[in-house]
């Protein structure tokens, strides 16, 4: 495959966009429903983010910044392979800085730059249904969301409290959206949770394989699910970056020796970059 | 002291071309060409075409080439390749009952009109390695029968079905659902299933036959008829009002014939499990017919026994193996952030727990 010119603007043919976007329409048009669509063969593999690069694809146009990431860094070996693709098949201009992208696409993680009007964000998923470990049938988990039935769902996060003192989960942790439906905001740590709720930016989530497209419009409530007596807590290392000093970004742990060595550095490396640059 | 992980690009460019060197091997042996591996490994191509959902012997070959011999990775090839092709038109049904048999074979019936060809088959050899074939030594070329194939092959369930001594295959018109083309919605009809079922992966369904015979879900199967062989298609021209060929494929058909005792609804009759691949592929297409039977529970008013094979929402969720491979072999990809948030939930667990310990000591 040496010629992309026999590809179609963003890989996708037209029709194949067009029906992407018909999903997002009615995935924004009702905020955490998931929108069946019938997503395709990519030329990379499902849990490579093909739901995401759909997505992207039926959005960009030729004057978009695009922007990826992958665990919060843009050169990562998933992100720039991404990142490529779209320059190849697209042709668009690309970005790491978080403010003058038009539409970033990631997986894992939310950037710690306050995303503005106008950007979309598109997330790769890989179990959109919240309830998935809770019923594998999909043909009852849909029921139970058309239902608002999400007893079992407060029943888990009892059990969790009751068994280890509180909610064991740390990341693809369940939100609600609007006060209707209970929605995975993907596999992001619950620290990125409340950049979630009333953000100025328009979030898509696109999951190839499970063939489901689902939507935040701007400005939606979006609640991470929790108990009065426990409420939600977004939860980091707590330590400051080692490297730019943030106190206030998601951090990774690099373990640096054998002797137990580690250090603390900012998960967003576009957010640690632009951070030592000012410090000099 | 830590130095960011940079360079992906350049890691990423250097492994393509060693994965390139690694492909090519020794260069001192001479390389294999398309069209050998199309002539000299006609099965692996005939897998790569039913489960890539694609005839075509040289793209498969090219995919087996390019994959390094491995067959998922063929196939997804060949899918993705498949999926930006457009939709020109859809043949007309294409007719197995005219289909010119290599081979056709009854488990049920001695003898039947048409008669019983073996064919290029395994199935009577010994699996003994043939030396000779380190050598490169050439083959004799087989006999050829004095007449060609007989002109009638009427499918030999037709048989049973003409003394109402198994259930009737109702025809209809209706369109079939593509499952390349609108998502996967549960419950599934026959026809999706079937579609679903020819392009599964291989071992897959085989494995899920396997379990119907061993008692999950058992149907008895008997193998009616297997036939393989090549048959036209046809589309129609609306300008030119008739249809017209437009080339041959090879196909594999197998019908079985499953024990039946009736039901609430159903008199005592002999049931139907169906499998149609690309290729010569009788493994699969049998094992498809047996999921195929397994799964019509419902319709025969039999009881669902909780049997992997009889669960069309876990045999159609899990049959592909573009799919399956996919989300499996993506746990390579890095997960630190996820981990890093089950580090620190664990850490405070575990402080929480010694605390309370300590508390109570």
């Amino acid at each position: 495959m040496t010629a992309m010119d026999a590809y179609n603007f963003a890989y996708l043919d037209e029709d194949t966009k067009r029906m992407i976007r018909r999903a997002l329409l009615k995935a924004v048009a009702i905020p955490g429903y998931q929108v069946p669509f019938a997503s395709r063969e990519m030329p990379m593999p499902y849990g490579w983010g093909t739901g995401g690069v759909q997505v992207t694809a039926a959005c960009l146009t030729p004057d978009d910044r695009l922007k990826v990431i992958d665990q919060g860094a843009d050169d990562t070996t998933n992100a720039v392979s991404i990142r490529r693709f779209f320059q190849r098949t697209a042709g668009v201009e690309v970005t790491e800085e978080t403010e003058d992208a038009t539409i970033i696409q990631t997986r894992h993680r939310v950037p710690e730059a306050p995303l503005q009007e106008g950007q979309i964000m598109v997330f790769q998923v890989p179990i959109p249904e919240p309830l998935r470990f809770l019923e594998p049938r999909e043909t009852e988990t849909r029921r139970m969301h058309a239902l608002a039935d999400y007893g079992l769902m407060q029943v888990k996060l009892y059990e969790d409290i009751a068994r280890h003192g509180r909610i064991a989960t740390a990341y693809a942790y369940p939100v609600k959206v609007e006060g209707r439906y209970v929605m995975d905001p993907s596999p992001i740590p619950k620290f990125d949770n409340p950049k979630l709720d009333d953000s100025p930016a328009l979030m898509l989530f696109g999951a190839g394989r499970e063939q489901r497209i689902y939507a935040l419009p701007p400005y939606t409530r979006v609640e991470s699910l929790d108990f009065d007596d426990h409420p939600f807590v977004a939860s980091k290392a707590d330590h400051a970056c080692d490297i730019c000093g943030a106190t206030e970004s998601y951090l990774d742990e690099v373990i640096t020796d054998d002797q137990g060595g580690r250090i603390f550095v900012c998960s967003d490396t576009a957010f640690c970059r632009s951070r030592q640059e000012d410090r000099q | 002291m830590y130095v960011a992980v940079k360079g992906g690009e350049r890691a990423i460019e250097n492994a393509h071309a060693w994965l390139a060197e690694e492909r090519r091997g020794d260069p001192a042996v001479p390389e294999l060409s398309t069209a050998q591996i199309r002539e000299q490994m006609t099965l692996a191509v005939n897998r790569v075409m039913a489960e890539g959902s694609l005839y075509d012997p040289d793209l498969a070959a090219l995919a087996i080439k390019q994959a390094r011999g491995d067959l998922i990775e063929a196939i997804f090839l060949i899918r993705a390749y498949r999926t930006t092709l457009p939709r020109l038109m859809a043949s007309t049904p294409v007719d197995t009952a005219a289909m010119a048999v290599t081979r056709r074979i009854s488990a049920t019936f001695k003898d039947a009109p048409g008669g019983q060809i073996l064919g290029p088959t395994f199935d009577y050899t010994h699996r003994l390695l043939d030396f000779a074939l380190l050598a490169e030594g050439e083959v004799p070329p087989a006999p050829t029968a004095l007449t060609g194939p007989a002109q009638d092959m009427p499918h030999i369930l037709s048989f049973l079905d003409r003394d109402g001594l198994i259930e009737e295959a109702t025809p209809s018109d209706e369109p079939p659902p593509d499952l390349t083309r609108a998502p996967l919605e549960l419950p599934a009809d026959r026809a999706l299933r079937l579609q679903a079922l020819t392009r599964g992966d291989e071992g897959f369904v085989l494995g899920l036959a396997y379990s119907t015979q061993r008692g999950y879900g058992r149907n008895h199967a008997f193998v009616g008829e297997l036939r393989i062989g090549t048959c036209p298609v046809e589309v129609d021209i609306p300008e030119l009002g008739f249809s017209v060929e437009i080339g041959d494929i090879e196909l594999t058909e197998c019908e079985t014939v499953n024990q039946f005792t009736g039901s609430k609804t159903q008199p005592p009759q002999f049931t139907r499990g169906y499998g149609l691949t690309f290729g010569q592929t009788e493994r699969k297409a049998i094992s498809m017919a047996l999921v195929d039977r397994a799964l019509r529970w419902r319709e025969l008013g039999e009881d669902f026994t909780g049997a992997p094979a009889q669960d069309e929402e876990f045999v159609l969720s899990h049959c592909d193996n573009i799919q399956a491979t996919g989300f499996l072999e993506h746990i390579k990809l890095p997960h630190y952030v996820d981990f890093q948030a089950e580090l620190e939930l664990i850490r405070s667990v575990r402080a929480a727990a010694f605390a309370s310990r300590e508390a109570a000591e």
